[in-house]
């Protein structure tokens, strides 16, 4: 276990001091390039929890198209190199204050949800029936049938955004 | 293993990655040489690089060193870190494609569960480099091709994605080995001679798969990103010597990986009938001949396009992506459903 830990140690770090980065930095594109890094490590931590398809599709959707989206959005309404001024607004005490129960909430969710639970020791593990029962096609069959509804709620959620942004774009 | 040595993991992994490491530029240098410079020379009735060793056959060695002699340069102004980061991050989305293509039962770097997607999710990284180095650059031109690279890289995703989607459903299995295994054992009515290549019943998905990964690799017809006639050469302006072979190689690296990844999902891959799909070692010394064969026509209809059809306008490349190809990809994966469903 001692690798794992080594390399969860790395990704952590490598997450947190990028993400103090983005928020920190002069330069909008450096704040998004930093994002990639956090987002890539957030990744790597859930290859790390043998979740490969989540991993993936974190690269896919969050670095691929998400952060790419922001990186045009900002090259072409402001594409200037070098530091920036007027980045800061007076939102940081109530931004920090929306973190802090963000946190909160996440921690007591985690620990009342899994509290007592360990994980199972690496060696007594066999891989097949762990990957029947929790790989790529468990997740598929969990959202196509326990999660049927929420899912398909998303995607009218999402239809309803896209239109909405269609509609916003196209008032003249 | 084929081996009869066991190796530790780390031991493995180290050759797994000098393996990658040498088959990257290795498929730069055939794909280039093939298709770049004499196929195009031949279909444009000129010789190409004639001089250097027999037939021009040396030419890369000697454009090789060029590049290496030169010297690294970046503009005054340019954001030198994020400037010199930049094709390393196009080149390090190549790499990774190569590591879920199998050659044979054993001969793969890693044959993932959800192979497939993970191809396609490591090649979207590579828009990220593009759109660096275009603003890195300090250079309008540059930024322009860097944007003009974002928007169509994100349009042509999806229907690259989509395409895949069919074959995911027909062979119910994400991991390549898994789609292979499925074409090998599939009967075409019945009939199980030679399998059952998808390009029979996908060959919507396998059209879509090629414009999809034209677009992707930004070659002609839909090069607006480097447009020498309108952007001089779009991102890459500024770049010279060892970063901008970074790029040359990232750019006919990733051409091979997605031929490869086109003859796996849709020629059947390193199989022909006759081997063994499960394993043992001629399938392991043979299989990747096959695969090679296979990806080479693949990568000829796609260089065949490129030195062919005039570069598109940039209204029509984003028309064609979101009002053709994507439409067409949901009919597809709606009838394989269907397919699926009733046999």
């Amino acid at each position: 276990m001692a690798a794992q830990n080594l390399v969860f140690a790395v990704l952590a770090v490598v997450a947190v001091l990028a993400a103090l980065r983005v928020v920190t930095t002069r330069n909008v594109v450096h704040a998004a390039l930093y994002l990639v890094a956090v987002l890539g490590s957030v990744g790597a931590l859930y290859v790390l929890l043998a979740a490969e398809f989540l991993a993936a599709v974190q690269v896919l959707i969050y670095i691929g198209a998400i952060v790419v989206l922001f990186l045009f959005g900002i090259m072409l309404t402001r594409p200037t190199l070098g530091r920036e001024s007027g980045l800061d607004n007076d939102q940081r005490w109530l931004a920090g204050i929306t973190g802090l129960f963000l946190f909160g909430v996440l921690s007591y969710v985690l620990v009342e949800a899994f509290g007592d639970e360990r994980l199972p020791r690496l060696e007594g593990l066999d891989r097949e029936a762990l990957t029947a029962e929790r790989g790529t096609g468990a997740v598929g069959d969990a959202i196509f049938s326990t999660y049927l509804v929420p899912f398909e709620v998303v995607s009218v959620l999402l239809l309803a955004a896209l239109v909405g942004a269609i509609v916003l774009a196209r008032r003249e | 293993m084929i081996l009869a040595v066991e190796l530790a993991y780390w031991q493995l992994l180290v050759i797994k990655v000098l393996a990658v490491m040498v088959i990257v530029p290795t498929a730069t240098a055939v794909i280039v040489q093939t298709f770049l410079f004499k196929m195009m020379a031949h279909m444009q009735s000129r010789l190409g690089p004639m001089e250097a060793g027999p037939h021009g056959a040396l030419q890369l060695l000697a454009d090789g060193a060029k590049f290496v002699q030169k010297e690294l340069l970046a503009p005054e102004r340019a954001d030198r870190r994020v400037f010199f980061l930049a094709p390393v991050v196009v080149l390090l989305s190549t790499f990774l494609l190569f590591v879920v293509i199998p050659a044979g039962p054993n001969v793969v770097a890693e044959d993932l569960d959800i192979g497939i997607f993970f191809a396609l999710a490591v090649s979207s990284i590579s828009v990220l480099g593009i759109l660096m180095a275009g603003w890195a650059s300090a250079n309008k031109y540059a930024l322009m091709g860097g944007l003009r690279a974002a928007g169509q890289l994100i349009a042509y995703e999806l229907p690259l994605v989509l395409a895949v989607v069919g074959v995911v459903i027909q062979s119910g299995e994400l991991s390549l080995q898994g789609i292979v295994r499925a074409q090998a054992e599939g009967a075409i009515f019945g009939v199980g001679l030679i399998g059952q290549p998808f390009i029979f019943t996908q060959f919507i998905g396998f059209a879509l798969f090629l414009v999809a990964t034209q677009a992707e690799l930004t070659q002609p017809p839909f090069d607006m990103p480097i447009a020498e006639s309108e952007l001089v050469a779009g991102y890459q302006v500024e770049y010279s010597g060892l970063q901008f072979l970074f790029f040359y190689l990232g750019e006919f690296g990733a051409a091979f990986a997605f031929s490869a990844l086109a003859a796996t999902m849709f020629l059947g891959g390193w199989y022909v009938p006759g081997l063994d799909v499960d394993g043992g070692l001629i399938s392991n010394l043979v299989g990747p001949a096959v695969l090679f064969v296979k990806t080479m026509l693949v990568a000829f209809l796609i260089f065949w396009i490129r030195f062919t059809y005039p570069r598109l306008r940039e209204d029509q490349l984003q028309t064609f992506a979101w009002k053709f190809l994507i439409p067409l990809a949901l009919v597809n994966i709606l009838a394989t459903g269907v397919f699926k469903v009733l046999f």
